[in-house]
Formats: C-alpha cells, sequence, structure tokens
C-alpha cells in the first residue's frame, strides 16, 4: 500500500467536510436531510467555470498551480451565488413547506425532487459532459516517505483549513453564530427570546450553498466538472455529517477526513469498487458504537 | 452553592442598581409618557371553541408592578402569550406605550421593549450561562454575517459591551460563578433567574415575569423577590403571574384577578384577596 493514499484521503475528505458543514448546519437548524445539498456542489462548479470561460481572462497558470488568477475570484463569486441559490430554493420551496408545518420526510422528499430538477437544469445549459477549469499538467512536490502532493492539492487543503477555522470562530464567537446554535437548540424558545429565526435561517442556506460550492470548484480543479459531481457525494456527504455528529462543524470535517481517507485506502487495498462500501463500514461501527456521531452531543 | 453565592450579595449591591437602570436608561416609552406602558383592551382567543382569554382588558402604566393572579387555567399564561406575541388574539388590541403590536411578532416586541419570562424556564442547556445571556441582545452588528468579516472592529466593540453588561447582570443575579457552566446543569431556582438576566438583557421598558417563583425554594424566593422590586425600581414597569400570595403582597400593590379567562376583580392587593368572589375563585374557599 502506498502512502500516497493519505494525501488522496485528505484531499478527497477536505471537499466531503465542506459540503458536510453544509449538511449539518441545515440538519441542526431546519431538522431535515437535504437532499438536494449535493447540487449546490455542482452549481456552484459550473458557477465558476461560466464566470471563467465568460471572461475568458486571467487564465495563465499562475506559479505553481494549473490555474490562473481568475478561478479564485470566480469561486469567491460562485460561492456567492450558489449561497443565493440555496436561499432561494428554501424561499421557493421550503419555506412554505415550513409555514404549512409539513412533516420532515415531505420535506426530505422535495429536497428529492429539488435535486433532479437543478441537475436537470445543469445538463440542459451545459450538457452532461464533463469538463474541465484547466489542463495543465502538475508536477508534485515530494514530502518524502513517498509522499506526493501538487500545489493545487497543497492550497485545498490549506483553503480547507482557513474555511473551517472561520466557521468555527462565527459559530462560537459571533452574534449570529450563537443565534444559529440557539435555534438549533430550541427553536421555539429562540424565537421568543427575540432572535430573528428567519434571518438564522438565511444565513445557514447562505453558508451551506457558499461552503459548498467551495467544495465543488476544488472538486472540478482535481477531477472533473460534471452535472452528477454533486449527486455522487450526496452520500459521502451524509455519512460525514453522521459521523461527526449532527450540528458540528468540526465533526463534518473530520467526518470528511475520515470518510475520504477510508475511501483512499479502500481504493488502494481492496480494489476502487469496494470505495463506497469502506466509508460506509466506517459509518455503521460509528453508529452502532457512537450514534450522536464524533463531536455530537447525546439527545437526552 | 446558591447560598456561598448568597454570601457575596453585599459586595455585589453596589453593582446592582446599576446593572438594572442601564436598562432603563433611554425609556423609549418616555416620549408618549400619556400612553399606558401596556394597554390590552377586550382581548378574546378561543381554541377549538373554548375561549380561553374572553373580552379581556388591562392597563399596565409606566413604573408600575401589577400582579395578575388566578386559578389554574384561568387563561393568565394565554394572556401572557397574546401580549409577548406568541399568540395572535382573535379580537381585541394590545398596545405598547402607545404603539399597537397586535400584529407583530415576538422578535418585533422585544424591539420595542418587551420581554417575559417562562414559567418553566428553558435555557439553551448545550450553551454556557453567558452565552444564554448573550443569545438575543438584539441590534447587534455582529448578527449580520457579512458584517463579522467586514465591520470586525465595531462587532468586536459591541461584543465587548453585551459581555461587560451580562457579566453585570450575572452579577446581580449571583450567577456570576456558574457563567462558564453550560446551563444545563442549573437548579431550577438558578434557571428562573437567568431567565430573568436574559430579559433583562434587551433592556426592556416592561417585563413580564410568569410564576417567577414556581418551583424555587424557599431561601431563593426571598433573593428572588428582593431582585424583581430592584428591578421595579430601577423603571422597568413589570406585569407578575404569580401563584405565592407572599410574592404578591409584597410586590404589588395592585392585582388584577382573571377566572375562566375573564376579569373577575381588580384593586389594591390586601383589599382583593379579602374579596368574597376572589376567594371563592382562586383560594377554593380556603381562608386566605
Amino acid at each position: 500500500m502506498s502512502p500516497q493514499a493519505i494525501v488522496d484521503g485528505l484531499v478527497a475528505g477536505s471537499m466531503i467536510g465542506l459540503g458536510a458543514i453544509g449538511v449539518t448546519l441545515t440538519y441542526s437548524i431546519l431538522r431535515f436531510a437535504n437532499f438536494a445539498h449535493g447540487e449546490f456542489i455542482a452549481w456552484g462548479a459550473y458557477f465558476a467555470l461560466a464566470l471563467v470561460s465568460v471572461l475568458g481572462i486571467g487564465m495563465e497558470p499562475l506559479g505553481p498551480f494549473s490555474f490562473g488568477w481568475l478561478l479564485p475570484l470566480a469561486a469567491i463569486v460562485a460561492a456567492v451565488l450558489a449561497g443565493g441559490l440555496a436561499i432561494l430554493l428554501d424561499r421557493l420551496l421550503f419555506s412554505s413547506f415550513r409555514a404549512r408545518g409539513s412533516a420532515t420526510i415531505i420535506m426530505v422528499i422535495a429536497s428529492f425532487g429539488a435535486s433532479m430538477a437543478l441537475r436537470a437544469l445543469l445538463e440542459f445549459v451545459f450538457t452532461s459532459k464533463p469538463v474541465y477549469f484547466t489542463r495543465e499538467l502538475q508536477i508534485a512536490v515530494r514530502f518524502g516517505g513517498g509522499l506526493r502532493a501538487t500545489p493545487d492539492q497543497i492550497l485545498m487543503l490549506a483553503t480547507t483549513v482557513v474555511l473551517v477555522v472561520a466557521i468555527h470562530l462565527l459559530l462560537t464567537r459571533t452574534a449570529i453564530g450563537r443565534q444559529m446554535r440557539a435555534v438549533s437548540e430550541n427553536p421555539v424558545l429562540a424565537r421568543v427570546a427575540g432572535v430573528d429565526v428567519g434571518k438564522v435561517v438565511r444565513t445557514v442556506w447562505f453558508l451551506g450553498g457558499a461552503l459548498a460550492a467551495a467544495a465543488g470548484v476544488m472538486a472540478g480543479l482535481l477531477v472533473q466538472i460534471r452535472p452528477y459531481m454533486g449527486f455522487d457525494l450526496l452520500l459521502p456527504l451524509f455519512a460525514a455529517a453522521i459521523l461527526g455528529g449532527i450540528g458540528s462543524v468540526p465533526g463534518a470535517i473530520l467526518g470528511g477526513i475520515v470518510v475520504g481517507l477510508c475511501e483512499a485506502l479502500a481504493v488502494q487495498t481492496i480494489g476502487a469498487e469496494w470505495r463506497a462500501a469502506a466509508a460506509f463500514a466506517v459509518l455503521t461501527a460509528v453508529l452502532v458504537l457512537r450514534p450522536q456521531g464524533l463531536f455530537g452531543k447525546a439527545r437526552r | 452553592m446558591f447560598r456561598g453565592a448568597h454570601g457575596g450579595c453585599k459586595a455585589a449591591a453596589r453593582c446592582d442598581a446599576a446593572a438594572v437602570s442601564a436598562a432603563a436608561k433611554e425609556p423609549k416609552a418616555r416620549a408618549e409618557a400619556s400612553a399606558p406602558a401596556l394597554d390590552v383592551r377586550d382581548v378574546s382567543i378561543a381554541f377549538g371553541g373554548m375561549k380561553a382569554v374572553d373580552a379581556m382588558s388591562l392597563v399596565v402604566e409606566a413604573g408600575e408592578l401589577l400582579g395578575l393572579i388566578g386559578p389554574n387555567g384561568a387563561g393568565k399564561s394565554t394572556l401572557f402569550n397574546l401580549v409577548a406575541g406568541v399568540l395572535r388574539p382573535d379580537a381585541g388590541t394590545v398596545r405598547l406605550a402607545g404603539h399597537d403590536v397586535g400584529r407583530e411578532d415576538a422578535s418585533r416586541r422585544i424591539g420595542r421593549g418587551l420581554a417575559r419570562t417562562f414559567q418553566i424556564p428553558r435555557p439553551f442547556g448545550g450553551m454556557s450561562v453567558l452565552e444564554n445571556m448573550l443569545v438575543a441582545p438584539g441590534g447587534q452588528v455582529g448578527e449580520g454575517l457579512l458584517a463579522n468579516f467586514l465591520r470586525s472592529r465595531e462587532v468586536a466593540r459591541q461584543e465587548r459591551q453585551a459581555v461587560e453588561r451580562a457579566r453585570e447582570l450575572l452579577e446581580f443575579l449571583q450567577l456570576s460563578k456558574l457563567a462558564g457552566e453550560d446551563a444545563r446543569i442549573l437548579s431550577g431556582g438558578q434557571r428562573k433567574l437567568l431567565e430573568l438576566g436574559r430579559a433583562l438583557m434587551s433592556e426592556p421598558q416592561v417585563l413580564l415575569l410568569d410564576e417567577p417563583a414556581a418551583g424555587v425554594n424557599p431561601a431563593l424566593l426571598d433573593f428572588i423577590i428582593e431582585r424583581i422590586a430592584e428591578i421595579n425600581r430601577s423603571g422597568i414597569t413589570v406585569l407578575l403571574i404569580e401563584h405565592n400570595m407572599e410574592m404578591v403582597a409584597r410586590l404589588c400593590p395592585r392585582v388584577m384577578v382573571m377566572a375562566a379567562g375573564r376579569r373577575l376583580a381588580e384593586g389594591r392587593t390586601e383589599e382583593i384577596t379579602r374579596d368574597p368572589r376572589v376567594v371563592e375563585a382562586y383560594l377554593g374557599g380556603a381562608p386566605a
């Protein structure tokens, strides 16, 4: 087995973790599993791709990286757009179910429908042919012990660390973060305590959508951009969110890394077709031994 | 644990008045000094045909401490929910310092200077006592997502002020030692105090207290009564629902009695508690 699996697993795990933060936040605050979350990943990648293709400037590779200066800017705009898309989806679809007090299962099925619609829209506009941000080749940096990582991969790990620290500080040190946690713990009480629950809900959707877009751009850069890229990540996202404990940001990212590493190790040791199975074996074990997840608090 | 904290009462006393009066520093209501702090008129609500509150009217003057008593099921808490904005009345008006707030939801009413506590206090158990206090001071720049990145200095300054105020109030309520603990470990009485502190954080002009004495041990009860009197002295109007007649007698010069969703009697506390109708309805015929 090559230690390279560790680098691959960490990078894939970062992407999964960033997506899982959105899943875990929407789940803890809105109390339903949003199966359309994967689409924010794909839409984020396509938003960035559209911007890069339309502008067509700043494409020359920047230093050791495979992409030019435009892509990081496009990624930020894509994050904002994907955040807006998430808020729009909530306003058009989920908010009306919430207002009617619909059962969770109705929200979940509605999110399935939204997922299909959003994906179909991408296929309609961009076709289902895979596309790439860049076709540049990259020289991997060697770290000794057989470990290698491309500059792109190193940048992604660093970006993930920065984003996760920022979100963690936002949740623990700021007024909006406290309000998010308060709504997550007890929405009724939060409302009567003076929290603008509508604003908290919009913030959560925006954050989830924006982080998913970041994951989407990373996935597009490392692998390829396809309409199904988000949907294919959906189960690992949920595995990571559950593994880390619903509502926990550090848990989601750690869960993502565990799932990413398991998948990478399974590809190396058992075979690529067992990739998903390995992650789910770990998930099952965690659910049996620690049902509240790694960082989750046991519900009384 | 709380008795230990009680010992520090004297040292804490100096900040008491300061901590609470900060709340009444800028009474938005003053502009309309003539309007009562709270004016509920002919409010009704029915649940499935049962009139829980039936054409109920109630006026609390600015700075007053009015007691609201009545047997269980009289509709007191429902009336509270109507005033707080948790429930919408079928008919009638609710005015805060002259403003008709009947169509505004609970969080908007808090912005207008209304705060309440609950009969059964429910803190955010997974958050610390201090964080519980900071959940909704209201109007913080840091409530906006981007502001935390773009206006971080201002956010930090407001945050410091909110934390400082929260600590002063915790001191006032003798919860300082527990500031860093998860709220789930608090005793029933301590939860009542935290609830009171959280309500005061929003710097209210009108405070609705729903049975602050229920389930509180007698040693703590004296302290709670004293603190409520102090809060009222600082200029905050208080409407108190209470079953504990000793508390009502000690705190409220005037009381209103509710029974079966209606106003039964209203007047000076010592007279009302001797009113045969009240004794019959509220005390079930037993001497007061």
